[in-house]
C-alpha cells in the first residue's frame, strides 16, 4: 500500500530552476566565449591578460545576448546581459582577495623559519640573510599594544552600546551619530591627536602606551557599533522579566542582558582587535620601532608587526622585502584566525549559553 | 488575641514608599553608563581641541593661504631660528591630490561594489553567497599596509600597462596626458588600490540596503511579468538609490583618510597634478606621514593644522553618509 502512495506522490517540480539543457547551454556559451577570446588574441595585435579577459567578456555578452534574443526576445536578452555584468562585478571584487592571499603565501613562506618566533632583531640588520633574526619582539609588541588598547576601549565601547540600547536617554541620537562619525576618523589623525595631547606636552618620548591609546580610539567605534547590534537582538522579554522579578535596571542588565549577549560581545571585541592589529600609521608616529624585546609599555620605543613590515619594506633590499612579506604572512594569519573566531562565535544563536 | 488588639492601638505603620524614582544603584549605573556613552563626544572634542591648539599659530599666520596655496616650505633662517615670514604652508596641492585619488577610487570601486552587491542579494545561490560575503568581509579586515605592498609589487606592473594603454588611446583627454613618460607610482595606481580597499565597505552597505527592499514590491514586479533586470530597475534600484549614495560617501571618507597604502604606491610630490597617469601626486594623510619624520617643531604645528583639516573633511563626509544611510534604513520599514 505504502509503495503505491510513494509512486503517486509527484516529484516536486521547480520550474524556475535551470534544467540540464539550460546548464549545457550556459556551459556552451562560456566555452565558445573562451575559444573566441583565444582566437581573437591570437589573430590580432591585442595581447596580455587584460585582452583575454576583455575579449572573453565581450564575446560572452554577445553570444548570450544573441541566443537569448532569438529564444525570448529583447527583454530577456537585456536581463541575460545584466546577469553577466553583475557576475563579472563579483568576479572582479573577489579577484584581489584571492590574489592577495596567494601573493602573501608565495612571497612570505620563503621567509618563514622557526627562528622567526624565538629570536628578535637586536643583533640583526634587515639586510642580513633571512634565516637570521626574527619577529619575536614584533609579535610581543603587537600583542601588548593591542592588549592595552583592548583594556581601554572595550569598557568604553560596551558602555556606549549599553547606553544606546538600555538607557536610551536624551543623548541617544547624538551619541549614536558621533560613534558613527568616530568610525571614520583617519588613523593618522588619531596618531596626531595622541602626539599633540600626550607626547608633546607630557612624555616627549616614544613609548608603547601612546600607540595603545591611538589604537583604542580606532577600536572604540567598532566595538560600540557591533555591541549595539548584538544588544539590540536580545529580546525585550528578558529585560522585562528581570524587572518583573524585582530587579533593578542595573541588575537586569548585568545579570540578564549582558550574559545573554556574551558571545556576541566577544565577537565585537575580536572584530575590534582585527581592525587595529594591522594599523600602521599611528604606530609609526608614536611607538617607533626597536629591534629588541620591550615589555615595558611606558618606557622606550616598542616594535610591532606593522612597524617591522614597514621598516623592512622601506629598506628595500631583496632580503628585507622577503622579511616584510614573512611579517605580513604572520600578521595576516593572526587577522584571519581572529576573523574566523569572530565568525564562529557570531554564528551561534544569541541568547544561548 | 487580646495582645494583638492592644497592640493595634499603636500607630499604623508608615505607608510603603511608592515611587518611580530610580533607586540608588540604578542612579549610579546610569551615571556610569552615560559617562561611558559620552566618551565618544569627549574624544572627538579633544581631537578637535588639541589639533586646533597646536595648529592655531600656523592657521593664523597663513590665513586662507593654508587652504588655497600650494607650496609647503619650512624655512630656517641663518641663525637657526624658524623664519615665519618666508615659510609657506599651503595645503591646496594635497587637498586636490586627496580628491583626485579618492574620486578615482570611487569611479572604479563603486560600479564593481554595487554590481557585486546586486549579484549577492538577487542572483547568488545560497552556498556561493555565504562564501563570497565572508571573503569580502575578511577583506575589510586586511591591514592597509598589506594593500600597500600588494599594490606596489603585484598591481603596479599591470597598472603601468593599463596606464600606457589609456594614454595611448585616450591621451587626447587632458587628464590622461603625460608631461614625461613616467607612469610608475601614479595617482591612477593609488586610486586603483583605494578602489579595492573601499569595495568591502560599499558592497556591505549596498547589500544591506538591497536586502531591505520590500518583498511585496519585488513580488508585485514579478507578478506583472517583469524579468529580474526589469524588477531591479523598477523596484530595487530606486528604493536603494539614496542608501547607496550613503555607502559611496562612507567609501569616500575611507579613501580620503588612507595613509599607508597611498604612501606606498604613490610618488608623493608637493605639486598640483591633474594628470592622473603621471608619477606625481599625494594626499593629505600620506603627506603628513612623509613630512613628520624630519619636521621641525614649527612644521609639526603646520602638520597638525593639516591633520585638523583632514579630520574635519572626513567628519563632514562621514556625517552626511551616515545621515543618508540611517534615513534610508528607516523609510523601508
Amino acid at each position: 500500500m505504502s509503495t503505491v502512495t510513494a509512486q503517486i506522490m509527484p516529484k516536486p517540480s521547480k520550474p524556475w530552476a535551470a534544467s540540464p539543457l539550460d546548464r549545457a547551454k550556459t556551459g556552451g556559451i562560456f566555452l565558445a566565449a573562451v575559444l573566441a577570446s583565444f582566437a581573437v588574441v591570437a589573430s590580432t595585435p591585442l595581447k596580455g591578460k587584460l585582452a583575454y579577459i576583455l575579449v572573453f567578456f565581450a564575446a560572452y555578452i554577445m553570444i548570450d545576448f544573441a541566443s537569448t534574443f532569438i529564444k525570448v526576445g529583447r527583454q530577456g536578452a537585456v536581463d541575460a546581459v545584466f546577469r553577466a555584468v553583475v557576475t563579472m562585478a563579483i568576479a572582479i571584487a573577489v579577484t584581489p582577495i584571492i590574489s592577495i592571499l596567494i601573493t602573501v603565501w608565495l612571497r612570505g613562506h620563503k621567509g618563514l623559519h622557526i627562528g622567526l618566533f624565538t629570536t628578535d632583531m637586536r643583533s640583526t640588520a634587515y639586510t642580513d640573510p633571512i634565516n637570521q633574526g626574527g619577529l619575536l619582539h614584533a609579535i610581543i609588541g603587537t600583542f601588548l599594544l593591542v592588549f592595552f588598547a583592548m583594556i581601554i576601549s572595550v569598557p568604553i565601547g560596551i558602555l556606549t552600546a549599553i547606553y544606546l540600547t538600555e538607557i536610551r536617554g536624551k543623548f541617544t541620537r547624538p551619541i549614536s551619530f558621533l560613534v558613527q562619525a568616530m568610525s571614520g576618523v583617519p588613523s593618522i589623525v588619531a596618531g596626531l591627536f595622541i602626539y599633540a595631547a600626550i607626547l608633546l606636552p607630557l612624555t616627549k618620548k616614544l613609548n608603547g602606551i601612546e600607540g595603545s591609546l591611538a589604537l583604542a580610539i580606532l577600536m572604540i567605534p567598532t566595538v560600540a557599533r557591533m555591541s549595539e547590534e548584538v544588544l539590540k537582538l536580545i529580546p525585550s522579554d528578558l529585560r522585562e522579566a528581570g524587572v518583573a522579578l524585582g530587579g533593578t535596571q542595573w541588575r537586569s542588565v548585568a545579570m540578564v542582558v549582558v550574559p545573554a549577549a556574551r558571545s556576541g560581545l566577544i565577537t565585537a571585541v575580536i572584530l575590534g582587535i582585527a581592525r587595529v592589529a594591522g594599523e600602521t600609521a599611528p604606530l609609526l608616529l608614536l611607538t617607533g620601532g626597536s629591534g629588541s624585546k620591550n615589555y615595558n609599555m611606558f618606557k622606550d620605543s616598542m616594535g610591532s608587526l606593522p612597524n617591522y613590515i614597514w621598516q623592512c619594506f622601506a629598506t628595500g633590499t631583496p632580503e628585507s622585502i622577503t622579511r616584510a612579506w614573512a611579517g605580513i604572512l604572520v600578521l595576516l594569519v593572526i587577522v584571519v584566525v581572529l576573523f574566523a573566531a569572530a565568525r564562529t562565535l557570531g554564528n551561534r544563536k544569541v541568547g544561548k549559553k | 488575641m487580646s495582645q494583638t488588639l492592644e497592640q493595634s492601638a499603636t500607630p499604623i505603620p508608615e505607608k510603603r514608599e511608592l515611587t518611580t524614582l530610580p533607586r540608588f544603584s540604578d542612579r549610579v549605573f546610569r551615571g556610569v553608563v552615560t559617562t561611558g556613552g559620552l566618551s565618544s563626544l569627549v574624544i572627538l572634542g579633544l581631537i578637535l581641541g588639541f589639533l586646533l591648539y597646536n595648529g592655531y599659530s600656523t592657521l593664523r599666520q597663513q590665513g586662507m593661504h593654508f587652504l588655497t596655496g600650494s607650496n609647503w616650505q619650512a624655512v630656517i633662517s641663518d641663525s637657526g631660528a624658524f623664519d615665519v615670514k618666508n615659510s609657506h604652508f599651503g595645503l591646496a596641492a594635497m587637498l586636490i591630490g586627496t580628491m583626485i585619488v579618492a574620486l578615482i577610487a570611487i569611479a572604479v570601486g563603486v560600479p564593481i561594489s554595487v554590481g557585486a552587491a546586486t549579484y549577492l542579494t538577487f542572483y547568488a545561490p545560497n552556498a556561493i553567497k555565504k562564501i563570497m560575503v565572508s571573503a569580502i568581509d575578511l577583506m575589510a579586515a586586511f591591514p592597509s599596509v598589506l594593500f600597500g605592498l600588494w599594490g606596489f609589487f603585484v598591481l603596479q606592473p599591470s597598472g603601468e600597462y593599463w596606464a600606457k594603454l589609456i594614454h595611448k588611446y585616450l591621451g587626447f583627454i587632458p587628464f590622461f596626458q603625460l608631461p614625461a613618460p613616467y607612469v610608475t607610482r601614479s595617482p591612477f595606481i593609488a586610486g586603483l588600490v583605494l578602489a579595492i580597499m573601499i569595495i568591502p565597505i560599499v558592497t556591505s552597505v549596498s547589500r544591506e540596503i538591497f536586502s531591505q527592499t520590500p518583498l511585496d514590491r519585488i513580488q508585485a514586479a514579478y507578478a506583472l511579468g517583469a524579468t529580474r533586470f526589469a524588477m531591479l530597475r523598477a523596484v530595487a534600484f530606486p528604493y536603494a538609490r539614496s542608501g547607496i549614495v550613503g555607502g559611496v560617501m562612507l567609501g569616500l571618507g575611507r579613501a580620503m583618510g588612507e595613509t599607508v597604502a597611498v604612501y606606498t604606491v604613490l610618488n608623493i610630490v608637493y605639486q598640483v597634478n591633474w594628470q592622473i597617469l603621471f608619477s606625481a601626486g599625494g594626499n593629505v594623510a600620506s603627506m603628513i606621514l612623509l613630512k613628520f619624520g624630519e619636521a621641525s617643531p614649527n612644521e609639526v604645528k603646520a602638520l597638525m593644522a593639516a591633520g585638523l583639516v583632514l579630520f574635519i573633511l572626513t567628519l563632514i563626509v562621514n556625517s552626511i553618509a551616515n545621515l543618508i544611510v540611517t534615513r534610508t534604513g528607516k523609510s523601508g520599514r
